[in-house]
């Protein structure tokens, strides 16, 4: 095994652990769907960065911060949530993105190419993924509490509208990450399957944060290493080792 | 303004604003410590509503100063936790405090012997309706509040259970020497717990001790024709 490889089975892993951790949030503030069409907002910020020859990492980044505040504002400013509106925007920047990303770069986009995965993509995925740890700790107890009742955590004390908004931008960031792996199309599923796994089996919070984590960690490295073996494309890989994963922890699940 | 030293709360002229729907209008009430304030009405009189404006957690006109540095504890009352979510009774009060031992004395308080060990680490979503009320109870408990707020604590559980929980709050008040709002639709709870009560119905219809201000005329007003409930607190006088 090369030390490449070895490099890139690492940032995966990373980006694997940040992605569960966040995702197990997500899961419970019932946001999964959420997750998932938000990672498409990714491409069109990509198409963009790779015409005009910068990291589309980059690129999918300033897209999703755009359209997390969009969600943002729309769930904290208006009454009912406008869930319609955000199937048809995020469907909109997938179809844009797809006629404005350069031939070439396409397929790439949509289901990522881990051999184009440089050593300064690794060193910002790294310093992300302690950044997404570090400030999502800090802020954890106030969104569950906020997720038992929104009510009791704001009679608490507790101001929902930044921590909601941080949140949100950290799962933001974590799907940037995700796209060079496995593409905008399956980013979501690193954030949303091995958390919704993790949930069948966890008996508390602090283990489903672990299990969640360590399933994202497991699904990364175990499907970049099939990819190798068969030369297949990683992103349906770690996709698919996670949603067996999945699989077996539903069968594991406890009645 | 809060004048005297003893009044905890005073409400003065609320209003509260929904898309342009008054759903409050004129409130003004004062609740002195260790009152036990009762808030009466039919369904959709705005009980919940002014309980969450006391809060500060919707926006409203008019005043409600509490007196300072109060420290509040809060019952909500329609908290839905999924069967699934993987949070125990231990983690669910560790989002108020790390103090394990506060953690424990708040539990016994609420009538959990103190010697079972499975439930701070049984999960929310397991907990009868009678567990996870006491549970929110305990919660509300935590940080030594002066106030309590409750927001119709029997609602979802058994009659036998109702009971307790109403028993419970009127022990934890004498023991902490506690001030109490509870939103509630029993008149006789209200005569047996409280000794103020608010009459709403979008409106106050009447404020003051439950035995000079509870009425015909006013239930009548509170509740339409239908005066189903005074006659139940009547018969249930005569026994």
């Amino acid at each position: 095994m090369n030390t490449n490889l070895l490099i890139l089975i690492a940032t995966g892993a990373l980006v694997g652990a940040a992605s569960g951790f966040l995702g197990s949030f997500m899961v419970l503030k019932r946001m999964s769907l959420v997750g998932d069409a938000l990672s498409h907002v990714a491409l069109p910020g990509m198409a963009i960065a790779l015409t005009f020859g910068i990291n589309p990492m980059l690129g999918a980044l300033v897209a999703l911060t755009f359209a997390i505040i969009g969600i943002w504002y729309l769930g904290e400013k208006s009454e009912v949530y406008p869930e319609a509106l955000v199937g048809i925007f995020f469907t909109a920047s997938l179809a844009i993105g797809v006629l404005i990303t350069p031939e070439p770069e396409l397929f790439e986009a949509l289901f990522g190419n881990i051999e184009n995965i440089g050593f300064s993509d690794s060193l910002i995925t790294i310093a992300a993924a302690i950044l997404i740890f570090f400030v999502t700790r800090r802020i954890s107890q106030k969104l569950l509490l906020s997720v038992v009742s929104e009510d009791l955590a704001k009679s608490t004390g507790i101001k929902m509208f930044p921590i909601n908004l941080i949140y949100l931008l950290l799962v933001g960031l974590v799907v940037a990450l995700g796209v060079k792996f496995v593409g905008t199309l399956l980013t979501g599923a690193l954030v949303i399957v091995p958390a919704a796994a993790a949930k069948n089996l966890a008996q508390s919070i602090k283990g489903f944060h672990l299990l969640a984590a360590s399933i994202g960690i497991l699904s990364t490295i175990i499907g970049i290493l099939v990819s190798q073996l068969l030369a297949i494309p990683a992103g349906p890989a770690v996709v698919l080792v996670s949603i067996a994963f999945f699989v077996t922890s539903y069968a594991l699940k406890s009645p | 303004m809060v004048k005297d030293n003893d009044v905890l709360l005073s409400v003065s002229r609320l209003k509260v604003k929904f898309n342009h729907h008054l759903i409050l209008k004129g409130i003004s009430l004062r609740v002195k410590k260790y009152d036990t304030l009762a808030i009466i009405g039919p369904n959709g009189a705005g009980k919940s509503v002014l309980f969450r404006a006391l809060l500060g957690l919707i926006p409203y006109e008019g005043k409600v100063n509490w007196s300072p540095h109060i420290k509040i504890g809060y019952v909500p009352q329609k908290v839905f936790v999924a069967k699934d979510i993987p949070l125990t009774v231990a983690e669910f009060l560790g989002f108020k405090t790390k103090d394990s031992r506060e953690i424990l004395a708040v539990l016994t308080q609420v009538g959990f012997e103190g010697n079972n060990p499975r439930l701070l680490t049984t999960r929310l979503g397991v907990l009868s309706g009678g567990e996870f009320q006491r549970v929110l109870i305990a919660f509300a408990l935590l940080g030594d509040p002066q106030v309590l707020l409750f927001d119709e604590p029997t609602s979802g559980i058994d009659v036998s259970g109702e009971e307790t929980v109403y028993h419970l709050i009127h022990k934890l008040q004498k023991q902490k020497q506690l001030t109490i709002i509870f939103i509630s639709h029993e008149l006789e709870i209200v005569y047996k717990y409280a000794n103020k009560v608010l009459c709403l119905n979008k409106q106050a219809i009447c404020f003051g001790p439950p035995r000079k201000v509870i009425d015909k005329q006013n239930l009548e007003q509170l509740y339409g024709e239908d005066i189903h409930f005074y006659h139940h607190h009547t018969n249930s006088h005569e026994h």
